[in-house]
């Protein structure tokens, strides 16, 4: 299994950047996640990395290896597309033989190695039918079969399952996942879905207009989002963003009301904000917790019943709405007043101009 | 369906099925297939015609009332494929005596002419061969390649060229015939196969880039990416992967490119005379020879057609393919 290294890594289609200067370092046996919304430069990273695309300038590293000029054949890398990629003219047992017989391999090493991964995918019973007739699930176990077959030093995926049907997507990430487990080889996964993200990755590289945002495990991309755009966009729905004054120890909110910060970010917000003392306070929905006595004052404008779960709309004034996440018994009346408090350790401040977030002495990055 | 008793239960007998019961349905399949047969008959009932003609006896060709039932005789055919003379009488008397005559020999004497030589017929459908299938076989292979590029890299001006490709098919060939005409008499192509291979292939790429382009533009790029990272170069890829799936293209460009050069008559009819001359000019000119031979003719013309038939069924699994499934299908 391959470590990959990129150095400065740029694509540029025209005058536009597509992929700005990039660094990333992904250890041997990684699963990382390239996630963004579409147009922000993840598909376009992966097809540098596979060879696909050429690079305008930086170095792509294999185990060390300077591989950016290398043909993509000449990488010993899997790809699994989106759509897949079978070839229709061949059954599925030429497909997934595919890539051996272009190393030249014996019949019947093919053969065995074939059987191999049909039965570590559970797709034995279909390796003599053509590939169109199966189904979803199953197109993808053959397109996974074709790139484990190789025991590639990495795996590139460009949304695997994003072609699949909602009930087939959440048998296939535990799949997919599984299969890194047992196989412990290095994975690039593509995706704009951030919950595929979070579940799947060792890493998450979040990027956005092509420019890599953050790069961390998934749970510190969902508690200490770097700037808001990785705020919004991981969680659903994502962190509550409210902008405010601070003063004193306390951030005057919509709606009059008065938030007092925990002790321990004084200091820093007295420090790194602007002299207009603006802050945005980030929060999410699980931070907020529901208190009679709470000093934050908001009426009820929705309830959504998830079953597990209630997620409350709860308004500060009529431009401001937090999302707040309570128990599945708790009920409200349309306009009823909710008053609130917020788990000190689960508050993030954002600086307004910059659209960085504020760190702590000590905090990561 | 029927109207239930209400006093006590009606054994289910019969199919409850809505789609069996309905008689909407068959009544619309019943209409489907009538339409279909009689679209058949329209296409067929001509060729059937043409097929009898040629194998009846000039006699039966000519009455009327047509006939329907005839005795088969291969006479056209044997009109068609030799050369003949007229035996005078002492000639005729001799001949009859002889045992060493064949089959067409003996149709000959029943018209009482003696075989001298195959007519010019069968070096023209030879010619015609040679040509359509060359020229065939060259637009074909060029047109994957240039669709291909065209398809999958950046040209710069591609648009202009693909237009400028276009445009050689623009003029029809009436107005272009005098100065190719021209041209060849000064090169030394004209009335040779070379020339008229080389003239329509190059009609005939123009049109058939354009068709296969299409048929490549469907296959999706991943295939041939899936294949390069899985070990294979482009070249390995285009054989792999590409001209599998663009079968269907190929085929269709085959069966009318060939069509095209076998069926083409301004040109040839213009460029050749008697070396390189193909065909579809010679089947007018039988009208004349002495009286309208209608099984010669049709003779003639069931020869001329085999060939496109032939060609067509041989590409018949790839066509069909296209027409039930959608040219690609993806995944």
């Amino acid at each position: 299994m391959a470590t990959i290294e990129l150095k400065q890594v740029e694509k540029k289609f025209g005058d536009s950047f597509a992929v700005k200067p990039l660094d990333l370092t992904i250890n041997s046996g990684e699963f990382i996640v390239l996630l963004g919304p579409s147009g922000c430069g993840k598909t376009t990273t992966l097809r540098m990395i596979s060879g696909l695309e050429a690079v305008t300038s930086g170095n792509i590293l294999f185990d060390g290896k300077d591989v950016t000029w290398l043909h993509p054949s000449a990488r010993d890398i899997a790809f699994v597309f989106q759509f897949f990629a079978l070839y229709s003219h061949l059954s599925v047992r030429d497909n997934i033989a595919f890539p051996l017989q272009a190393q030249g391999m014996s019949r019947e090493d093919i053969k065995k190695r074939v059987a191999e991964v049909a039965d570590m995918l559970k797709i034995e019973h279909v390796l003599n039918a053509r590939p169109g007739g199966l189904s979803g699930g199953d197109q993808q176990r053959v397109a996974l079969a074709r790139a484990l077959v190789r025991k590639p030093a990495a795996f590139l995926m460009d949304e695997p399952l994003g072609a699949l049907d909602a009930e087939f997507r959440e048998s296939m990430r535990a799949e997919i996942k599984r299969l890194h487990i047992d196989q412990h080889a290095t994975t690039v996964y593509v995706t704009h879905d951030q919950i595929e993200a979070m579940a799947m990755g060792d890493r998450i590289v979040v990027m956005s207009n092509a420019v890599v945002q953050q790069a961390d495990t998934p749970t510190e991309v969902y508690n200490n989002p770097s700037n808001l755009f990785v705020a919004r966009f991981i969680g659903s729905p994502g962190m509550n963003l409210i902008e405010g004054h601070y003063a004193d120890g306390t951030i005057n909110l919509p709606g009059d009301n008065r938030y007092s910060v925990p002790s321990g970010w004084r200091s820093v917000l007295e420090t790194q904000l602007a002299s207009d003392r603006r802050v945005i306070v980030g929060f999410r929905p699980e931070a907020v917790q529901v208190d009679g006595t709470g000093e934050i004052n908001s009426t009820n404008y929705a309830t959504d019943l998830h079953g597990g779960y209630t997620m409350l709309h709860l308004q500060l004034d009529p431009d401001t709405i937090v999302h707040a996440r309570a128990g599945r018994d708790m009920r409200y009346q349309l306009s009823e007043t909710v008053r609130f408090t917020l788990k000190p350790d689960m508050v993030r401040f954002f600086h307004p101009e910059t659209e960085m977030a504020l760190k702590q002495n000590g905090m990561k990055n | 369906m029927a109207a239930q008793s209400s006093s006590s239960f009606t054994p289910v007998n019969y199919s409850t099925r809505v789609d069996k019961v309905g008689t909407r349905p068959m009544v619309a399949n019943l209409m489907r297939a009538i339409i279909a047969v009689m679209l058949v008959c329209l296409t067929l009932i001509p060729v059937v015609w043409m097929g009898m003609t040629a194998f009846k006896p000039l006699k039966d060709a000519i009455t009327v009332p047509p006939k329907v039932f005839f005795t088969p005789s291969l006479e056209g055919f044997v009109n068609l494929l030799t050369q003949r003379r007229q035996l005078n009488g002492a000639e005729l008397d001799q001949f009859r005596q002889r045992t060493d005559l064949n089959w067409a020999d003996q149709i000959a004497l029943q018209q009482q002419q003696q075989i001298i030589g195959q007519s010019q017929f069968v070096s023209q459908l030879i010619n015609s061969l040679i040509i359509a299938v060359t020229s065939t076989v060259l637009s074909v292979l060029f047109a994957v390649l240039a669709a291909y590029a065209f398809s999958r890299f950046h040209i710069p001006g591609k648009d202009d060229l693909l237009f400028f490709i276009l445009s050689q098919r623009m003029l029809p060939a009436v107005v272009v015939t005098v100065p190719i005409f021209l041209m060849y008499r000064q090169v030394g192509l004209y009335d040779t196969h070379l020339g008229m291979i080389l003239l329509y292939t190059s009609f005939n790429l123009s049109f058939a880039v354009w068709l296969l382009k299409g048929f490549i533009d469907e296959i999706p790029t991943e295939y041939e990416e899936a294949a390069l990272v899985d070990g294979y170069t482009r070249l390995q890829a285009f054989r792999k992967i590409v001209l599998p799936q663009a079968m269907t293209g190929i085929a269709a460009t085959t069966v009318f490119s060939f069509i095209f050069s076998w069926n083409e008559f301004a040109f040839a009819l213009m460029l050749t005379q008697d070396k390189a001359r193909t065909a579809p000019p010679q089947i007018p000119l039988i009208l004349g020879s002495g009286g309208v031979e209608w099984s010669t003719i049709a003779a003639g013309s069931m020869a001329f057609l085999i060939p496109v038939v032939i060609v067509t069924f041989a590409q018949w699994r790839h066509l069909l393919r296209g027409v039930t499934f959608g040219a690609i299908r993806k995944g």
